[in-house]
């Protein structure tokens, strides 16, 4: 047989890639990667992933070497979130592909696209409790959009195309490919197809003309409408239609957590975020508004505290969303749009009107003014809603923040205004303590002249902290800014607030010294206790070129306010100790 | 809580009956009966699967199957006019002197009499989830040692009913 050989140049920069040849399974992967642009991959090796590492030496990918296969997850996450390509991740099979797990579930919750590879061990070891064989396609199909077991290397093109395609499109998500060894081993001539062909999958939802017609209408007959905008418009990079429309409309803003940054925060029609612990505003609004108008947002338990029939309890609810199965999943809906969020608003702008909706954002700005989120203020003890406020201003809102779980990822969401889209990458759906280190690695990637912070606590950091390695090994200058309370802080807020004071294993006074421990990985490490310090030490640590690990030591009983306990209604604000 | 009969297309591929099976766990779901097997066009099967849920959760778990990738399409043949069989096979404790008692029995049910041993014999029977039960009942009397049912197989009547909205 005779083999045509083509080359295909490259993409944007990307090497030329050669059709025809006879290569390796390992190699047929790397060139596919080639032909979707990856840049880089996230990964750790092992046996079962050999033959890919071996084509990996000295290829064209830049391949980041993580401590720990969730740290190579996260950071692939990271990057994906911050830049809306899909991130790469490699590991082994066994304990390299469980070890993803956590950040398969993370990556789903959130709709991010992630292709993830794991290797297997060879077919003919396949379910005899082989050496490192774990069922990974088996452990993680309630938490990937879709996966694939690779049996032969001629289906290899076609799935790597295909779930570069499923990743990407549609609602995003995690797709995981299982390639066994002997796969990889195996030769073919390589190819590529063109385009994809999956029955029944619909990868780009366009909402029909009726809907968008019953959209607009439904606002124009509303007089306190107000817009909750989800993680949606930064999937689907509907920022700018958003500001728009919402402009056009004069119709005032929430920012779901998963949408901060989707609009302004600093915007005069932006009310912050709402739900157990958002801003007063934000759920007065919701509470009386007479159409709430979500878009890519998904009624989550946070905000709608479970309570779905109060909820928004005097408006009509329209929702917009690209999942059909989001609308009147959690909330019964007035009006379902099925569409992706930026053509919907593209087509709706169109034909909305300005609302009469003056007096309502007049009582809405003198609620803002009245409950603004506050803290008590002391002297010389260092409160970290302070600090977030001091990352904020020191960098105007121009950061791309990246938090961790707990206390200090809601006063994140709180306290500092995200200007941009992806600028605010927190594990919402799951929440994952360990993400937001690695995520910050991916996000500074990404984004090299960007001042990347990694907002964490002092659990979560101790997750994932082996990442300070990446620091120095790649350069990468991630700011890192430790909350450090020295407890568990947000499982000690709920202890004293619902378990009577009882602080069952929340003390963390026994962590490592950070700046020595920072030291020791070769980045920078400096610690400020009082409010003067924290000026000069974050002001020393953004000056520093290279990443920088900041110990802020607070104030350790602080509690996040406003809250609305879990079971309760959004007319049940607890507003705080001010 | 009513009872439903859902129709789903799939991609005959390994793995597909572990995550339609899944997602009626993941989602809250438990499995009355199903079955699965080749369809009318190669490399695509039908599974029937019988659960209960009011409407609105079953709307959402029909909308959650054709999220999966492999999943052509999903109908609730309950919403419609459908047929709907199951094959049982019960063994009762009779001995051969007792069969033509027995095959009076059976008869009225279109059952037959598939074995007879020493001192049980096989009854099999294929009609609606109810005649089965109504069969079994009566066979109470002479002791039941074992039965195996197929769970429903079903198609809707000749008005073909709409695919669930996507
Ligand atoms: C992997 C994981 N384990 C446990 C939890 C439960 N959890 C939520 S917040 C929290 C405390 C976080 O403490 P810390 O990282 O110090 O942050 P702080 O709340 O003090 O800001 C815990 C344990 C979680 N979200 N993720």
């Amino acid at each position: 047989m005779s083999v045509q050989i083509a080359e295909l140049q490259g993409k944007n920069g990307l090497p030329p890639v050669k059709f025809g040849e006879e290569v390796s399974g390992a190699e047929t992967l790397l060139r596919c990667l080639i032909l979707e642009q990856v840049e880089y991959i996230f990964g750790y090796p092992g046996g079962a992933v050999l033959p890919i590492y071996d084509s990996l030496y000295g290829s064209y990918f830049k391949h980041i070497l993580t401590r720990h296969e969730q740290g190579a997850i996260h950071a692939a996450d990271g990057y994906a979130r911050a830049t809306g390509k899909p991130g790469v991740v490699i590991a082994t099979s066994g304990p390299g592909a469980t070890n993803l797990v956590t950040g398969i579930a993370t990556a789903q919750m959130d709709s991010v696209p992630l292709v993830c590879i794991t290797g297997n061990v060879a077919q003919n070891l396949i379910g005899t409790d082989a050496f490192q064989e774990a069922n990974i396609t088996g452990i993680t199909i309630p938490i990937t959009k879709h996966s694939y077991f690779v049996r032969d290397i001629r289906d290899l093109p076609r799935v790597v195309k295909e779930a570069f395609h499923i990743a990407t499109t549609g609602r995003p998500g995690p797709v995981l490919i299982d390639i066994p060894k002997d796969v990889s081993n195996a030769v073919a001539p390589f190819t590529y197809p063109d385009q994809v062909e999956i029955r029944a999958y619909k990868s780009a939802v366009e909402p029909t003309d009726e809907e968008v017609q019953a959209f607009v209408q439904a606002i124009s007959e509303s007089k306190r409408p107000v817009i909750m905008a989800g993680g949606g418009i930064i999937s689907a990079g509907a920022d700018q239609e958003l500001l728009a429309f919402a402009e056009a409309a004069r119709i005032p803003v929430i920012n779901t957590f998963m949408g901060l940054g989707g609009f302004p925060g600093v915007h005069e029609l932006a009310l912050g975020m709402p739900g157990m612990h958002g801003s007063y505003t934000a759920n007065q609004a919701l509470l009386n508004a007479d159409c709430v108008i979500g878009l890519g947002a998904r009624f989550d338990d946070r905000i709608t505290m479970g309570r779905t029939k109060e909820f928004a309890p005097k408006a009509r609810i329209v929702h917009v969303d690209i999942d059909p199965a989001e609308l009147g999943k959690n909330v019964s809906t007035a009006i379902k749009v099925t569409g992706d969020v930026k053509s919907t608003l593209k087509k709706a702008l169109p034909l909305v009107s300005r609302c009469d909706s003056e007096e309502w954002i007049d009582q809405l700005k003198k609620w803002q003014e009245e409950f603004p989120y506050s803290y008590k203020k002391d002297g010389d003890v260092l409160k970290p809603q302070a600090v977030i406020e001091l990352l904020y201003q020191s960098t105007n809102g121009e950061a791309i923040v990246t938090t961790d779980v707990g206390q200090h990822q809601m006063w994140t969401a709180q306290y500092y205004k995200f200007k941009h889209t992806r600028s605010f990458l927190s594990s919402g759906g799951l929440g994952t303590m360990g993400f937001g280190f690695p995520a910050a690695i991916g996000a500074q990637i990404a984004h090299p002249d960007r001042t990347v912070i990694a907002v964490v606590g002092d659990g979560g950091f101790q997750m994932t902290n082996q990442e300070l390695a990446i620091l120095s090994q790649y350069k990468v200058p991630v700011k890192v800014a430790i909350i450090n309370n020295q407890c568990l802080g947000m499982v000690r807020q709920w202890q004293e607030l619902f378990y009577d004071n009882r602080y069952s294993q929340i003390d963390l006074t026994c962590s490592p010294d950070f700046v020595k421990l920072s030291e020791a990985y070769g980045v920078k490490g400096l610690r400020a206790s009082t409010p003067e310090e924290a000026k000069a030490v974050w002001a020393e640590a953004l000056a520093h070129d290279g990443p920088v690990v900041v110990d802020f030591r607070v104030a350790q009983e602080e509690n996040v306010y406003p809250m609305v306990a879990a079971g309760n209604t959004l007319d049940q604000m607890v507003l705080g100790d001010e | 809580m009513q009872r439903h009969t859902i129709a789903i297309l799939v991609n005959d591929q390994p793995g597909v009956l572990t995550r339609v099976a899944t997602l009626f766990g993941q989602r809250g779901f438990n499995i009355d009966s199903i079955t699965v097997g080749g369809s009318e066009e190669p490399g695509l099967s039908r599974m029937i699967i019988t659960t209960g849920g009011d409407e609105q959760k079953i709307d959402q778990l029909m909308k959650q199957l054709y999220k999966l990738i492999d999943v052509i399409t999903v109908t609730n043949l309950s919403e419609n006019a459908y047929v709907s069989r199951e094959l049982a096979l019960i063994k009762v404790n009779a001995s051969p002197s007792q069969l033509a008692e027995l095959n009076a029995i059976v008869e009225p049910f279109r059952a037959t009499i598939v074995d007879v041993g020493p001192a049980s014999l096989i009854v099999q029977v294929t009609g609606d989830t109810e005649k089965i039960d109504a069969l079994l009942v009566l066979l109470e009397s002479y002791g039941i040692t074992e039965v195996t049912r197929t769970g429903s197989m079903a198609m809707a009547r000749s008005v073909v009913p709409v695919p669930a909205n996507v």
